[in-house]
C-alpha cells in the first residue's frame, strides 16, 4: 500500500490534498479481480444445484459480496473518508426504500386490481364521439 | 471567465460583474455564477409570466359555471396543465437554487465561484433545452394530462404534445441534478477557513438539503418519464393495465420524486426566510442548530411520505396507514422552523422593509398551508377531500404562498446586491399587500369549495359554487396586479433606482461585505468569517447611507463564542 497514512487522516479544510488519488498496488487489484471471477464461477455453478428458494438468495448474496468488493477496492472506498461510504450506503438505502415500499404495496393488491378499460373507452369514444379531443393518439 | 469579448473595461466601478465584459456573447458564454444566476432569473420570471397568464385564463373561465365560447373544455385542460407544468418544472424548482442560489451561494461562502462553473452554465442551457421542448410540445398539439402525467391517460390518450413535454421534463431533471451536485461540492470544498458547518448561513444549509434531494430523487423522475415515453411510443405495457401494466406503480414512481420535489421547492424558500427574518429583525437567529437540522430532517422525511398522494388510488391499506403516520412527522421539523422564526422576531429591532413584509407573509401563509395538510394526511378525511379544490388550495398555500413568496422576498432582499440599485419601498409594500390579499382571496375560498365537494380540474360546475369562483377569480386579478406593479418598480429601479450601498439592510453574512453589485471575483482575498447572525458589529454609516460590518470585531466576537 502506497500512502494509506495520508488518507487515513481526516481531511479538514485548509489541509493539503494529494494531487493524485489513492494508489492501490497491482497485487490488491488483481486479487480483487480474481475474487470477482471466482465468485462469478460460483454464481454460475450454483445455478446447477437445486436449493429451492435459496437459489435466488444465494445468487443475490454473491452479487452483494461482489458489489462490495468493487466499491471497497476498485472504487477506493476502503481508504476514502467515511463520509463517501455513508453517501454510497445512503443512496442504496433510498433505492431499497423505494423498491421495498412499492413491492409491499403491489404485493397487497396484486390480483385484485381492475384490469382497466382504456380500450373500451377508446372504442366507445371512436363510436360515439369521433371528434373528442382525447383521441389524440391513434 | 471565458468570453469572446476582450475589450477593455471603461466603467466607474471597475470589475463590477455587470460591466466586467460587455456584449451578448459575454453573457451567453459566461462562467460567472452571478451572470448565470441573472440569466436564470430572467428565464424563470418569463416562465412565471407565461404560467401566470395561463392561471388567469383558467380562473377567468371559471367565472361561468357552463361552457364559454372563447375556451373549449379541451383548451381548458391544456391551459391548467400548462400552468401546472410551467410553474413546477420551469419556475419553482429552478427559481431559488438556479437564480438566487447561484448568485448568492458562492458569495456567502466568500468564494470566487461555484465548484464547477462549466457544469453550472451547462445546467442553465439544459433548462433552456427543456423549456424549448415544452414550447415544441405546444406546437405538436399541446398536452392535457395535468402536470402529474397519470397513466393510462397520458400513455394511451392525451394530446399530441405529451411525448415532447415528457422529454423536456427528463432534460430539466438533469439540469436540476447538475445544480444539486454543484452546490453540494461547492459547500463541501469551498467554505472559507473558519466557516464551520455551524457558522454557515441557514440559506446554505437549506440549499444543501435541497441539493441532496435533487441528486437522490430526480433520477427516479427521469426513469419514470422515460418509461412513460417508451410505453406511449412503442406500446410496451409498463403502466397500462390493458397491456399488463400497473398504473398505481406509475404513481409510486412519480411521487417518489414529486413529493421530495415539494421540498426542493419549499426548503430553499425556508432558507431565504431564515435570512430575511434575522437580518431585518437585526437579531441573532433563534435556535440556529434546530433550524439547520430541521432542514436535513425535512429532506429525509420527504422521501418517506410519497404514498399520501395515493390514498384513494388503490394503494393497499397497509401502505396507506404507514404513509399517513409518517406524514404527520413532517409537521415536527416544519413547526420547529416556524417557532424559531417567531422567537427570532420576539424583541428584535424589526425593520418593516418590503423583504420583511414578504417574510411575514410567508410565515402566515406557510402555517395555513401546513395546517391544512393535516386533514389531507388523515385517511378518513382525505377520502372526502382528495382531488377537490381543498387540495388545490393547500398546495398553492405551500407552493405559491410559501415557496414563491419566499423567492420574491429573497429577490427584494438581494436585489440591491444583485443590481446595485434600490427599489421603491412604498410601491414594494403596496404590491406585497396586493399579492397577499389577492392570494388569500383566491385560495382561501378554494378551501371552502373543496370541503363542499367541488372537484379540481373541472370545466363545468354546479351554479351554487359560482360565488366562490367569483371571489377566487377576483383575488387572482388583484394578485396579478400586485405582480405587475412589482415588475414595473423593479425594472424602473434598474434605470432610475438610487445607488445601493454594500449593506443596505444590516446583514452580517459575507455577501453584504462586498460591493453592490459585487465585483467579478467577489472578493480580492478570501474573507475572514465571523458569526453570520451576530449583528453586534454591524452599525449604520451615515456617510455611506448603509450599514458597515466591523470585520475585526465580528470575527473576534465569533472566536470568543459570542452570538451563538
Amino acid at each position: 500500500m502506497s500512502s494509506h497514512a495520508a488518507h487515513g487522516h481526516s481531511h479538514g479544510h485548509g489541509e493539503q490534498h494529494p494531487l493524485v488519488g489513492h494508489l492501490v498496488p497491482y497485487s490488491t487489484l488483481f486479487a480483487t479481480g480474481g475474487a470477482l471471477l471466482v465468485l462469478t464461477v460460483i454464481t454460475v455453478a450454483a445455478r446447477y444445484i437445486d436449493l429451492g428458494e435459496a437459489n435466488i438468495y444465494l445468487a443475490i448474496g454473491i452479487a452483494v459480496v461482489k458489489a462490495t468488493l468493487v466499491s471497497l477496492f476498485f472504487m477506493h472506498l476502503r481508504w476514502d473518508r467515511p463520509f463517501n461510504l455513508m453517501v454510497l450506503v445512503g443512496s442504496m438505502l433510498f433505492v431499497v426504500l423505494m423498491m421495498v415500499f412499492c413491492m409491499m404495496d403491489v404485493g397487497q393488491y396484486m390480483g385484485q386490481e381492475n384490469q382497466g378499460n382504456a380500450k373500451q373507452v377508446q372504442t366507445y369514444l371512436d363510436a360515439n364521439a369521433p371528434f373528442a379531443p382525447v383521441t389524440g393518439k391513434k | 471567465m471565458t468570453t469572446l469579448d476582450t475589450r477593455p473595461i471603461h466603467d466607474e466601478v471597475p470589475g463590477n460583474y455587470l460591466t466586467f465584459r460587455r456584449g451578448l456573447l459575454s453573457w451567453l458564454l459566461t462562467l460567472d455564477h452571478k451572470r448565470i444566476g441573472v440569466m436564470y432569473l430572467v428565464a424563470v420570471l418569463v416562465s412565471f409570466f407565461v404560467g401566470g397568464v395561463m392561471a388567469l385564463l383558467v380562473r377567468t373561465k371559471l367565472l361561468w359555471p357552463g361552457e364559454v365560447s372563447w375556451m373549449t373544455a379541451d383548451e381548458y385542460n391544456k391551459a391548467f396543465t400548462l400552468h401546472g407544468a410551467i410553474m413546477v418544472f420551469l419556475v419553482i424548482i429552478p427559481s431559488i437554487p438556479g437564480a438566487l442560489g447561484n448568485f448568492v451561494l458562492p458569495i456567502m461562502l466568500g468564494a470566487k465561484d461555484v465548484a464547477f462553473p462549466r457544469l453550472n452554465l451547462f445546467s442553465f442551457y439544459l433548462w433552456v433545452l427543456g423549456a424549448a421542448c415544452a414550447v415544441y410540445s405546444l406546437l405538436a398539439g399541446g398536452f392535457d394530462t395535468g402536470w402529474t402525467f397519470y397513466t393510462p391517460y397520458s400513455s394511451q390518450f392525451g394530446a399530441g404534445g405529451t411525448i415532447p413535454v415528457l422529454v423536456g421534463v427528463f432534460i430539466l431533471g438533469f439540469s436540476s441534478i447538475f445544480t444539486g451536485v454543484n452546490f453540494i461540492v461547492t459547500i463541501h470544498k469551498l467554505r472559507p477557513p473558519g466557516m464551520t458547518w455551524f457558522r454557515m448561513p441557514l440559506f446554505l444549509w437549506a440549499l444543501y438539503a435541497t441539493a441532496v434531494i435533487q441528486v437522490l430523487a430526480t433520477p427516479v423522475l427521469g426513469i419514470t418519464v422515460a418509461m412513460l415515453v417508451i410505453e406511449r411510443a412503442f406500446n410496451i405495457g409498463i403502466f397500462d393495465p390493458a397491456m399488463g401494466g400497473d398504473p398505481v406503480l406509475f404513481q409510486h414512481f412519480f411521487w417518489f420524486y414529486s413529493h421530495p420535489a415539494v421540498y426542493i421547492m419549499i426548503l430553499p424558500g425556508m432558507g431565504i426566510i431564515s435570512e430575511i427574518i434575522a437580518v431585518h429583525s437585526h437579531r441573532h437567529i433563534f435556535g440556529f442548530r434546530f433550524i439547520a437540522f430541521s432542514s436535513i430532517a425535512i429532506a429525509i422525511f420527504s422521501f418517506l411520505v410519497w404514498g399520501h398522494h395515493m390514498f384513494t388510488s388503490g394503494q393497499s391499506p397497509l401502505m396507506n396507514v404507514l404513509f399517513s403516520a409518517i406524514t404527520f412527522s413532517v409537521a415536527i421539523p416544519s413547526a420547529v422552523k416556524v417557532f424559531n422564526w417567531l422567537a427570532t422576531l420576539y424583541k428584535g429591532s424589526i425593520s418593516l422593509n418590503t423583504a420583511m413584509w414578504y417574510g411575514l407573509a410567508f410565515i402566515f401563509l406557510f402555517t395555513i398551508g401546513g395546517l391544512t395538510g393535516i386533514p389531507l394526511a388523515v385517511l378518513s378525511t382525505d377520502i372526502h377531500l382528495h382531488d377537490t379544490y381543498f387540495v388545490v388550495a393547500h398546495f398553492h398555500y405551500v407552493m405559491m404562498g410559501s415557496a414563491l413568496i419566499a423567492m420574491i422576498g429573497g429577490l427584494h432582499h438581494w436585489w440591491p446586491k444583485m443590481f446595485g440599485v434600490m427599489f421603491n419601498e412604498t410601491w414594494g409594500k403596496i404590491a406585497c399587500a396586493l399579492v397577499f390579499i389577492g392570494f388569500n382571496m383566491t385560495f382561501f375560498t378554494q378551501f371552502m369549495l373543496g370541503s363542499q365537494g367541488m372537484p379540481r380540474r373541472y370545466y363545468l360546475y354546479q351554479p351554487e359554487f359560482q360565488i366562490y369562483h367569483h371571489i377566487s377569480t377576483g383575488g387572482s386579478y388583484i394578485m396579478g396586479l400586485g405582480f405587475l406593479i412589482t415588475a414595473i418598480y423593479l425594472i424602473h429601479s434598474l434605470f432610475a433606482g438610487k445607488k445601493a450601498p454594500a449593506n443596505p439592510w444590516g446583514g452580517a453574512s459575507l455577501e453584504w461585505q462586498c460591493t453592490s453589485p459585487p465585483p467579478h471575483d467577489n472578493f480580492a482575498t478570501t474573507p475572514r468569517v465571523g458569526d453570520c447572525y451576530d449583528f453586534s458589529a454591524v452599525s449604520w454609516d451615515e456617510k455611506k447611507q448603509g450599514y458597515v460590518v466591523d470585520a475585526e470585531a465580528h470575527v473576534a466576537a465569533a472566536h470568543h463564542g459570542k452570538g451563538h
